[in-house]
């Protein structure tokens, strides 16, 4: 009875959608008036971002903004990341998106600017873009146009580890090369330790693997090349040798036998680190908070390593190279009031990374990606990891936006799905290849 | 009453319609009025959304802009993938199996829970509980319970029960299959006691009278007096199969890999991870032809449709 409601349910709100923009596709063109969101009186916004991480120093620069202007407030609303990008999507396309639109750019932000769903707001975000580190700023442009901007801090996916376990295992260090890695994780294993934590259920931090080995390998150019969907793009022996590597890894009891049921939404892998259970995982720099949350003691312990991910001997690629989300971004809707387009507008220009905003987000352990923070960062606590994070994100020759927000969404989906069969061992990398080729198509 | 005369068998058959019949000859029973609420939402919740659901089959849509037109490719595209071949597959396997364990654990569940032993209210009650909690609560529980690391075998130190239950491809589908079962069963056995219940108490005195065992009276009384009750839990069970969603989205997410992407998940995933619409909406329409289809040869096979009395000569 509850499955055939839940069919139901699931068929009602597919025609809804088609529905209402059918309904909108025809009347909420942007601003019909002519008159820009710059001559516009101020109106009540909305907002809808994502719960953890950077919430708090959200919600008080809201907070901030709304005390100062009664008459131009925006009304924030709460969402976990997978039901957040379920539902932003359909709502922009329905026409019934919030003022501030949260994304991580790519894919998603390209398939907006094509359908005239976000503003542009090159001129109304120029002082703010001039603090904003260039390689960053760069993802929310399209054609010289700024249509997202950065709002966050930088997420580059970093080797985290436990020092002790990596002592008590016999190994001298993190890892700096993927021949060391290997070693690293046959000595772990050895010790009856599993060698890296990996969320196998989430699917996407698989992704780090094949992004950082393709990338040390071949260099950005290889998935530079996915990206522009050249036919065939996927043959590049980079990919292959990365695949290749990363069956290698799993074969060595890497990441111990029990990966397919580890998720990361609830922080499972981290905490088979922070419990030692397991000595390394590589991550997002967003779950540094976790870390500072769940296990204080250990990371005041000093117990707690980061670096980047190791070099590949004969690779191609800068080893200082990273990948992960730049930041995360603010885009205003083209649907919007012009008022609460100019609300939005101000909003970004006043409020973000404002010296406020910084303070909050290097207290919560966020780097925000702003020119000129090393004196900030000196003063905060826990300088060494934001410092490391910030340097490693101010010296990157080049910062790859994780590969299922780059690319469009149903490539981003099969990537993740074939992704996860090599993990399994259920597809050789040269059936990966052929299935990802065609999706090329 | 000369109408009652005039209609004969017929009229006796069909009481109230032949009561009807008495003021006015016409039309028999209540008027079809009443039942315009029902099927106005029935049309705006049910039927409005189908037919657009195989409009939005036949376009390419990803969420944004307007649907463009695309003629048969989706379904072209979506038929030969082998995803949905895979998914079709995991379907079948969930349909068969899950009636395979369902029907005859519920069935004696709801003849125990008919009957009159010792404790049998208490232990109906605890067999009754998972019923009342929602599926993504169900979902969320066994997920931490069987968590290799942090679940139950961690926490007890049994180390057999420290599976990589929900990510071992071997494993998976059986797991997700044995929590289902632990779902489904309670609301099964509460129609099997009820039917239980029907069965008059003087067939079993006669069968006692005629010294038939407890075995006996259950495959020549219970089972074939529930003949109607077994159908209509089997074919909500199967049907119910085919649209299992939120237990397998919350315990399994429809990996480990594709492993557990049965149908309902493969359209959702489609959907709303892809945005393929257009796709989504193929398999939205293939699920309700076989649900349809199904439903109905069930009920045409198993002679359910003549609602022929299991009381005759009684």
């Amino acid at each position: 009875m509850k499955s055939l409601t839940n069919r139901a349910l699931a068929v009602v709100s597919a025609l809804a959608l088609a529905l209402s923009s059918a309904a909108c596709s025809a009347g909420t063109g942007p601003d019909p008036t002519g008159t820009g969101p710059a001559n516009a009186t101020a109106e009540n916004a909305t907002a809808w971002a994502l719960t953890g991480g950077s919430e708090e120093a959200f919600r008080a620069s809201f907070d901030r903004w709304n005390s100062s202007h009664p008459d131009a407030t925006i009304e924030a609303e709460w969402f976990a990341n997978d039901a957040y990008k379920e539902k932003i999507r359909t709502s922009v396309g329905s026409g019934n998106a919030p003022t501030l639109i949260y994304s991580w750019a790519g894919g998603t932000l390209a398939d907006y600017v094509k359908n005239g769903s976000v503003a542009d707001i090159s001129s109304a975000v120029a002082g703010l873009s001039s603090k904003v580190l260039p390689s960053v700023l760069a993802n929310g442009q399209i054609d010289g146009k700024t249509y997202a901007i950065p709002n966050n801090q930088s997420q580059p996916a970093i080797l985290f580890y436990n020092k002790k376990l990596l002592a008590q295992a016999g190994v001298s260090g993190v890892p700096t090369t993927y021949s060391e890695l290997l070693d690293a994780v046959a000595k772990l294993k050895a010790a009856g330790i599993t060698p890296i934590s990996l969320a196998g259920q989430s699917k996407w931090p698989e992704l780090m693997y094949i992004q950082y080995l393709t990338d040390r390998i071949g260099g950005p150019e290889v998935f530079q090349a996915i990206l522009d969907g050249k036919k065939g793009a996927w043959s590049d022996p980079a990919i292959t040798e990365a695949l290749t590597k990363i069956q290698e890894l799993v074969n060595a009891g890497a990441f111990g036998d029990a990966f397919g049921s580890v998720t990361a939404d609830s922080g499972a892998d981290t905490a088979l680190v922070h419990t030692g259970k397991a000595a390394m995982v590589l991550q997002g720099a967003w779950v540094y908070p976790d870390f500072l949350n769940n296990a204080a003691d250990f990371v005041a312990a000093g117990d707690l390593g980061f670096a980047n991910f190791p070099a590949v001997g004969s690779g191609k690629g800068d080893p200082a190279n990273i990948v992960g989300n730049p930041a995360n971004f603010w885009s205003v809707s083209a649907a919007a009031s012009a008022g609460a387009q100019k609300t939005a507008t101000d909003y970004l220009d006043a409020e973000i990374y404002s010296p406020q905003m910084i303070a909050d987000l290097l207290a919560v352990g966020a780097v925000p990606p702003v020119i000129g923070l090393e004196d900030e960062i000196a003063k905060a606590d826990n300088p060494e990891f934001l410092g490391f994070v910030y340097s490693m994100v101010k010296d990157a020759p080049h910062f790859q936006l994780s590969w299922d927000q780059a690319l469009p969404a149903r490539q981003g989906q099969a990537l993740l799905d074939n992704l996860a069969a090599i993990f399994l061992g259920q597809q050789t990398p040269e059936q990966f290849v052929t299935a990802m080729n065609a999706t090329l198509v | 009453m000369p109408t009652k005369l005039s209609t004969g068998r017929r009229g006796v058959e069909r009481l109230p319609a032949a009561m009807g019949a008495d003021r006015r000859p016409a039309r028999r029973g209540p008027s079809l009025w009443l039942a315009a609420p029902a099927l106005a939402l029935f049309g705006v919740f049910a039927i409005v959304p189908l037919l657009g659901v195989l409009a939005l089959s036949f376009t390419d849509w990803d969420g944004l802009g307007s649907p463009a037109w695309a003629g048969l490719s989706n379904w072209a595209r979506i038929l030969a993938d082998p995803l949905t071949h895979e998914a079709f597959v995991l379907t079948v396997k969930v349909t068969v199996f899950s009636w395979l364990t369902q029907a005859p654990l519920s069935l004696l569940l709801g003849v125990f829970m008919a009957g009159r032993q010792r404790y049998r209210a208490v232990l109906s009650v605890l067999f009754f509980l998972p019923l009342l909690f929602s599926a993504a609560a169900v979902g969320i529980a066994f997920k931490s319970l069987l968590d290799p690391n942090f679940g139950i075998g961690a926490a007890f130190g049994v180390g057999w029960l420290s599976q990589d239950w929900l990510g071992n491809p071997r494993l998976a589908l059986w797991v997700v299959l044995f929590v289902i079962a632990w779902c489904f069963v309670p609301f099964h056995s509460l129609l099997y006691q009820a039917g239980v219940r029907q069965i008059p108490a003087s067939l079993y005195e006669a069968a006692r009278l005629d010294r038939a065992n407890g075995v006996q009276q259950f495959f020549l009384i219970t089972l074939p007096q529930l003949k109607y009750t077994i159908i209509t839990s089997s074919t909500l069970m199967v049907v119910g199969s085919l649209t299992y969603f939120d237990l397998i989205f919350v315990l399994t997410g429809g990996g480990p890999g594709n492993g557990t992407r049965i149908l309902p998940l493969h359209m959702y995933l489609l959907g709303f991870r892809s945005y393929d619409m257009g796709g989504a909406s193929v398999v939205g329409v293939f699920l309700v032809v076989v649900g349809l289809t199904v439903s109905l040869a069930l009920n045409r096979l198993s002679g359910a449709h003549k609602m022929e009395s299991q009381m005759e000569g009684l």
